[in-house]
């Protein structure tokens, strides 16, 4: 490269105390897009080496607890399913809400687990939590497969709304991301936060309908239940793939607004505590 | 001059030391603190990132001086040119790493701003990222792009990398069941490769055997050559003046001066830990030995208490020692040996029998020495056979300037000699190059 042409192309990068408001620099993340695929690309690999049954982990976790639920949920209290067998029925949501714990729980740790990175080398730090969202696909596929197999079991298929599912999925990352950001900001200030997060993913999975249909709930409360956005996510989940009620639209409008909300307000808070992180880590 | 590729201007940093523990000398007190911990903690964790502005502007003056909060660089500005290989020395604690992570923006400053032109790399450790669970290959790349690198840089550049960490053999095994110095190999191999227009490296050279060591110095110094910008730490002096022609000192979070990195090093070493009397106590040693060294001490040849000399200056170096027991044969020998480690010339005494008491001896230094800082091993032997040894010890400095204006002076390759004396005498009159 000659002198000239490196002049040209010479990136300037100007170093001083932020203060305010920072949004994140796309151009930034662009650039260094490969590390967040070597990154998500190492998490996947990583996670079921040197285990005995690797990948059907993904699978083994949520069918038991379907299991676990249907016998007392489904069996010992009758919760009703909406008309569909309850293990399907439960399973749907497992799917869905198994990854949600797992991205969320992973990303709130991410930031205080990867500390050595981040007080050694600068990169944009969003990629953290961003990797254990993205990594835990993988797994939401494969226990995915599972129930196929239990859709040909119980002979019930999807309808046309499936064309849905891409964007519920989208908002589910979404919604993970948006608290992902938050707790692992929290959690690099507050270490608190690693023994809430479990306490936290409890509590919002009997928050949301997963081993009870959303129509359980009293028509007056609907709204205010549709304000936790994995309600909407689930209920559509299965509306979608069980045709089990017709769509909730409005609860998956709400459920958009609010996903997008908290990913953004996650956004805005990560990049304001990142500026110290590397300090308080 | 074109604008400085790295401009640093007024840039400080605070930081809290850490928060004090209490503690609890009854159990009602220790009850009463769990109780009211979580208030106190969360007020403590908050305060870490948040400094009020009094402490801010402490900083110049000292008249309320608070322990809680340390300045780790404190208004610091140079200018770096861009080519320029820049050495940063400093003491432990001196806020060279601090610096080097400001640049990096691994951590942000408190005050003051930044700019360079061009893209940064920063390599304060050898391996950052590297996970045990993958492969050499895998971490080539995941390293490779916490770097800073594109992928398809490391595809370009894959084959060097591997040829030269020497792991060809294992590019496929996890990382986990290397060798630390395959480890290492390999980490250093992806971090000289980087191509960026800036980088900033923090005493990573300290790694693996001789052979591997002495490569990467090569491979630095090609770097360095190559036009490339760096800023470079390091505690070792010798990397140092080989790489750099520049350096900056820094102490206490201040930068003390930038200049040519021989005169910097003089100053740092005649400044900072070698806050030096022109007396040395000895390390004592107890009378299971036939003797110890009690003191050195170093003087001018009319003998005044003096550790700072100009070139071609004589000096004395006094030793005083004490015998236990009756010896025989005893030599007292003092070696000198160069901050790198080099030893230089080592000067003994006439053997002598000796009597339990107090002695001491002189020798004279008359070597023609260049600019530079001279550590001391002292030992005593009976029939050559050495009972009391130390080294390391404290300095003399030998300073740029020569004591008359000739004939001594130094040179990158030493010291100038004899250059009036020798005179160049013709052999033939053939000017062609031709050897017969």
């Amino acid at each position: 490269m000659t002198q000239s042409a490196s002049q040209n192309t010479k990136p300037v990068i100007h170093i001083k105390p932020k203060k305010g408001f920072q949004f994140v620099d796309f151009h930034e993340l662009a650039q260094y897009r490969d590390l967040l695929f070597f990154l998500v690309a190492r998490d996947i690999k990583v996670k079921y080496k040197q285990t005995v049954l690797g990948g059907l982990w993904a699978v083994i976790q949520p069918f038991f607890m379907m299991v676990v639920f249907t016998l007392f949920f489904g069996k010992l209290a009758k919760i009703p399913s909406d008309g569909i067998p309850y293990p399907i029925f439960n399973y749907t949501a497992m799917v869905a809400w198994t990854y949600f714990t797992a991205a969320t729980t992973s990303a709130g740790n991410s930031v205080v687990g990867s500390g050595n990175l981040l007080s050694k080398v600068y990169f944009p730090r969003i990629f953290i939590p961003m990797t254990s969202v993205l990594a835990g696909l993988l797994d939401f596929f494969i226990s995915f497969l599972l129930l196929f197999g239990m859709m040909y079991y119980f002979h019930i298929y999807p309808n046309t709304m499936i064309m849905v599912l891409p964007l519920l999925i989208l908002l589910m990352m979404l919604t993970a991301s948006g608290i992902g950001m938050i707790l692992a900001a929290l959690n690099a200030k507050y270490r608190d936060i690693r023994y809430t997060i479990p306490f936290l993913m409890q509590f919002w999975m009997f928050a949301t309908p997963i081993v009870y249909p959303a129509s359980m709930v009293p028509e007056k409360y609907r709204i205010l239940y549709a304000l936790n956005p994995m309600t909407g996510i689930i209920e559509g989940f299965r509306s979608s793939l069980l045709g089990t009620v017709a769509f909730p639209t409005d609860m998956v409008i709400i459920s958009a607004v609010i996903s997008l909300t908290l990913f953004f307000a996650g956004l805005i808070y990560f990049k304001q505590v990142e500026r110290y992180l590397a300090d308080i880590i | 001059m074109s604008t400085p590729i790295i401009q640093v201007n007024n840039i400080s940093k605070i930081f809290r030391i850490g928060t004090r523990e209490k503690r609890n000398r009854t159990f009602r007190e220790a009850l009463v603190d769990a109780i009211t911990s979580p208030i106190r903690n969360l007020s403590e964790l908050h305060r870490l990132t948040r400094f009020d502005k009094k402490q801010l502007d402490n900083h110049g003056g000292t008249d309320q001086p608070d322990t809680d909060y340390i300045w780790a660089v404190k208004d610091v500005s140079f200018d770096v040119q861009e080519g320029e290989v820049v050495g940063i020395i400093g003491p432990n604690g001196a806020g060279k790493s601090t610096l080097l992570k400001i640049l990096s923006r691994i951590t942000e400053p408190t005050s003051g701003e930044i700019m360079l032109h061009g893209r940064v790399s920063s390599l304060l450790e050898v391996g950052t990222g590297f996970h045990p669970e993958l492969t050499g290959r895998e971490n080539i790349y995941l390293n490779g792009t916490i770097l800073g690198m594109r992928k398809y840089e490391i595809d370009r550049k894959f084959d060097e990398i591997v040829a030269f960490s020497e792991i060809e053999k294992f590019l496929d095994t996890p990382v986990k069941r290397y060798s630390s110095g395959m480890y290492v190999r390999l980490a250093f191999a992806v971090a000289a490769h980087l191509e960026p227009e800036i980088l900033l490296i923090d005493e990573v050279l300290a790694v693996g055997d001789v052979a591997f060591q002495h490569k990467c110095m090569g491979k630095m110094g090609d770097v360095a050559s190559s036009g490339r910008t760096i800023l470079f730490v390091s505690h070792n002096m010798a990397a140092i003046r080989k790489l750099c022609r520049h350096s900056i000192l820094l102490k206490g979070g201040c930068a003390l001066s930038k200049g040519p990195t021989e005169d910097i090093i003089n100053t740092y070493l005649s400044s900072s830990s070698l806050e030096k009397d022109h007396i040395v106590h000895l390390p004592r040693v107890g009378p299971e030995k036939q003797g110890s060294g009690l003191t050195l001490s170093f003087l001018s040849t009319d003998n005044k208490p003096k550790s700072d000399y100009k070139i071609g200056e004589e000096w004395l170096i006094h030793l005083e020692f004490q015998i236990f027991r009756k010896t025989e044969h005893v030599i007292a020998a003092i070696g000198l040996i160069t901050t790198d480690g080099l030893p230089l010339t080592t000067f003994w005494s006439k053997p002598r029998d000796l009597l339990p008491g107090k002695y001491s001896t002189d020798f004279l230094c008359d070597l023609p020495l260049k600019a530079m800082t001279i550590q001391f091993a002292v030992g005593l032997s009976s029939y050559e056979r050495t009972f009391y040894y130390v080294d390391r010890i404290d300095s003399v400095t030998i300073s740029s300037i020569s004591k008359d204006k000739q004939p001594l002076r130094a040179s990158s390759s030493g010291v100038l000699m004899n250059y009036q004396e020798s005179e160049i005498v013709q052999v033939s009159n053939d000017a062609s190059s031709k050897h017969v």
